[in-house]
């Protein structure tokens, strides 16, 4: 047991580092969770209400199939996304206390102190599996509590709990794999989106009695799903789950005795032993490419889901009166797949944001690694620097979402027929989401301009707009709450009217607080 | 000929603490001067703040001839700048990052890159994550000396080198013919390397001069056994630390004050004498020490 020496004080270590964001999540998930017992049992009080909702073809790929009419089942199914969600906090945090401290070198530091080789990756994983166990057990007791059932509150709480476990073993098997963290959660996240589309394909093919429903069997994500709590509590698929996150887990462990610290699996490749790199726009592409290139599919391929299923939905949409009002509200107006499609656009474009803003944090990331420091002892300035990287926080999400609406017009355009008419619409309709875009994207690089320090905080911007987003799609929310999201303030499209003058207020606060936050960089120490 | 760097003045606190209390340093064209001081002193940042990265709360700075903070951009294109903990692209290799660097400050002479690569025996095609901390130093090392430029910062350039590395850095520091400004906490290197050495503590100079000036500054320990009693000698001005068991005296005199005190000492009578030789070890021990700094 010598190589685990020194794991609880890395365990002490982690929870100090996380003392904040590790109770944050789990709080935050749990109480959305529950809460949604309260607010989908009001809005769908009756057992057909629930089944008409679920059983439309765009929510089974987002969700899965409704296992029954109970409201825990009800509620259980409209919460298909969040096990996702803590899947892939699980697998970043654990690539963030392994394969980050190795690159950064903090782990060399601390390995020459008396810690043994797994103790790393065990505090890691010991870490993320007490928080998801203990987010399992406080979801449980939470649903309880809504006078839901004990056994099916369990069995959620496993469902929670069993994802995350698993992808917190496929973070650490993935960090082992690679000298470079980034291309760790690459991998990680990639075996996260591909069981995510195993089992949206499954289950969509299912619906439609498909030949690819067997789909769904490949994919952990629809093993916790389909554990059915308050229907049929599957206990073994929990068991499953568990054994799967041992096989991997031992599998990390196996990798990791056969690597040196610092160095990957796969080899390092050799570079060139002269650059051709000269400029800070040419750094900037070097760094920025990748992100751009996974966003950019992600983005295509969300598009040919939503605009794959448009259709479909729009079938279903038409005798269901709920599910048009959610639409609406989310940004629909007239026509019903329009509505859907412009609900859709919406989605695209806050996950966009999420986009402009990790792309503008690097600026961050580059100024607290050091790296920043030789660059800005040469010849560039710091708003060269800067607009290097702005570049890609800006144009990046411009070419996803490009992206998104040229899938989504070619897919749907082929089901109905009509390319040539739906393919400009969708396009206009994705890049018309870029001044809401660009204003969170100014106010992180303000923040990053003014309070260095705080620049995390800029990912509150699009947190906040996607669950003003989620919140009044599900319910009526005030007009002042709506309009504090700059999504609120876009034409609807396709299909609404445009009108320039929110576009233009929008676009002169994304240049005035840009602007701002640059003057802001230029003024204070760097690195601060 | 102006200073290459001047400063007067200088003070930049961090919330609470003082990083500088009023710097000066002074630094000739031409010359490598060693900037001394214990981790904390303040060299960090004063380099930053030369560099135009950090700005000053109170005091002045001229480098080049020209306002750090303002004209940083063309200021750079004369300096190149080693830091104390370097950090690279993990992507990139050592060459790309080398190449990368020289040309942001206006060009790199490729013969010299070779040359100097083959010095430090480092090999630029490996990717950065793959470099131990020694080895991301001699890529900024390469990096700044290969450039032609005036001035070169560096900021503690040795600490992640080996000794035989520590000696080819030497060497090629003292054929650059530029003006230097190192920032070291090693006194053997400074002594080999510098013409001129400012000392800072808690962010002010102690001393600054040539090596042999502060020569003058250091104390020679004396052991003697006297043949009458010791009246007087410890309040002669120069003595320090005087300890005296069974006629035999222990101390320490200031060098400038030795002969004085040798005079004394035959007075009194002297039946045998044991001397060290000064040691800038020792003055450098002594003004880390806090009490150095009244
Ligand atoms: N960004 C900063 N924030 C807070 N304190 C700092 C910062 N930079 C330096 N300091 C403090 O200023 C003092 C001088 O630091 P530094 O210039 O790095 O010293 P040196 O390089 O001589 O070791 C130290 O006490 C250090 O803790
Ligand atoms: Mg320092």
């Amino acid at each position: 047991m010598k190589s685990l020496a020194g794991t609880g004080g890395l365990i002490r270590l982690i929870l100090r580092r996380d003392r904040i964001i590790l109770p944050l999540w789990i709080v935050l998930l749990v109480a959305i969770s529950v809460s949604y017992v309260k607010e989908y049992g009001d809005l769908f009080p009756t057992p057909d209400s629930r089944i008409k909702y679920a059983s439309n073809a765009g929510f089974i790929t987002l969700y899965g199939e409704l296992s029954g009419p109970s409201l825990g089942e009800f509620v259980t199914w409209r919460l298909g996304f969040v096990p996702v969600m803590v899947g892939l906090i699980s697998l970043l945090t654990v690539i963030r206390h392994t394969r980050v401290e190795e690159e950064t070198g903090r782990r060399e530091l601390l390995g020459a102190t008396v810690i043994g080789r797994h103790a790393q990756l065990a505090a890691a994983l010991i870490t993320v599996f007490g928080a998801n166990l203990t987010l399992g057990v406080l979801l449980a007791l939470g649903m309880h509590s809504q006078d839901l059932p004990l056994a099916g509150s369990v069995a959620i709480g496993i469902v929670y709990a069993g994802t995350g476990w698993f992808f917190a073993a496929v973070g650490a098997v993935a960090a082992q794999l690679t000298a470079s963290a980034g291309t760790a959660r690459g991998i990680a996240i990639g075996v996260l989106g591909g069981a995510y589309v195993l089992r949206a394909a499954g289950d969509t093919s299912a619906h439609t009695d498909g030949p690819l429903a067997w789909l769904s069997y490949l994919s952990p994500i629809a093993w916790a799903q389909r554990i059915h709590p308050y229907a049929e509590n599957r206990w073994w698929l929990g068991a499953l789950m568990l054994v799967a996150t041992i096989a991997l887990t031992t599998t990390a462990v196996v990798l990791a005795t056969r690597r040196d610290i610092g160095a990957g699996l796969l080899p390092d490749k050799l570079g060139p032993a002269d650059g051709t790199l000269g400029s800070p726009l040419a750094l900037a592409w070097r760094l920025h490419r990748g992100l751009l290139a996974a966003w950019t599919v992600g983005f295509a391929l969300l598009g040919l889901l939503f605009g794959g299923v448009a259709k479909g939905v729009g079938d279903m949409m038409k005798d269901d009166p709920t599910i048009q009002e959610m639409f609406q509200r989310m940004g629909g107006s007239a026509g019903l797949i329009d509505s859907f499609l412009a609900g859709v656009m919406t989605l695209v474009g806050l996950i966009a944001s999420a986009y402009a803003v990790q792309a503008t944090l690097r600026l961050r990331v580059e100024e607290s690694s050091g790296r920043a420091e030789p660059v800005l002892a040469t010849a560039t300035s710091r708003w060269q620097w800067a607009a290097s990287h702005l570049v890609f926080s800006l144009l990046g999400p411009a070419v996803a979402l490009l992206a998104a609406g040229v899938a989504e017009g070619l897919a749907y355009g082929v089901a109905i027929g009509d390319v040539g008419g739906q393919l400009p619409r969708l396009i206009g309709a994705a890049l018309a989401q870029l001044p809401a875009v660009w204003v969170l994207a100014a106010i992180a690089i303000a923040i990053f301009g003014f309070f260095p320090q705080a620049s995390m905080i800029s990912w509150a911007g699009p947190a906040v707009c996607i669950l003003i987003g989620l919140v009044s799609a599900g319910v009526a929310t005030a007009g002042w709450i709506r309009n504090i999201s700059p999504f609120t303030h876009l034409p609807s499209l396709p299909g609404g009217t445009v009108s320039a003058g929110p576009l233009i207020t929008l676009l002169a606060i994304a240049v005035v607080v840009g602007f701002a936050g640059l003057v802001g960089l230029r003024r204070r120490d760097l690195p601060a | 000929m102006p200073a290459a760097i001047s400063t007067e003045g200088l003070v930049k606190s961090f919330g609470q603490t003082f990083a500088l209390d009023g710097l000066d340093l002074t630094v000739r064209t031409g010359e490598v001067h060693g900037f001394l001081g214990p981790n904390g002193a303040g060299k960090t940042t004063t380099i930053r703040i030369l560099l135009g990265m950090t700005r000053a709360d109170e005091g002045t700075a001229r480098v080049l001839d020209g306002d750090p903070w303002s004209d940083a951009t063309d200021l750079h294109r004369r300096l190149a700048y080693v830091p104390g903990d370097v950090t690279l692209w993990p992507n990139l290799s050592g060459g790309e990052a080398i190449d990368l660097l020289g040309r942001m400050r206006g060009g790199i002479d490729k013969k010299r890159k070779a040359e100097l690569l083959e010095r430090f025996d480092l090999d630029p095609r490996k990717k950065a994550r793959a470099y131990s901390k020694g080895n991301r130093q001699k890529v900024a090392l390469v990096a700044a000396l290969a450039s032609d430029v005036e001035l070169l910062l560096l900021d503690e350039p040795t600490s992640g080198l080996d000794p035989l590395m520590e000696e080819v850095f030497r060497e090629v520091v003292k054929e650059t013919g530029r003006t230097v400004l190192l920032s070291s906490h090693i006194l053997s290197e400074v002594e080999a390397l510098c013409d001129r050495v400012t000392i800072i503590r808690a962010g002010r100079a102690v001393e600054s001069g040539t090596l042999s000036e502060l020569r003058h500054l250091t104390r020679t320990s004396i052991q003697a056994e006297l043949v009458g009693p010791m009246n007087g000698l410890a309040q002669l001005a120069g003595v320090h630390d005087l300890k005296e068991t069974e006629g035999r005296v222990q101390f320490d005199v200031d060098t400038d004050e030795i002969n004085t005190v040798l005079r004394r000492l035959t007075e009194i009578g002297v039946r045998s004498l044991v001397s060290q030789p000064p040691s800038l070890e020792e003055l450098f021990l002594r003004l880390y020490e806090p009490e150095a700094v009244q």
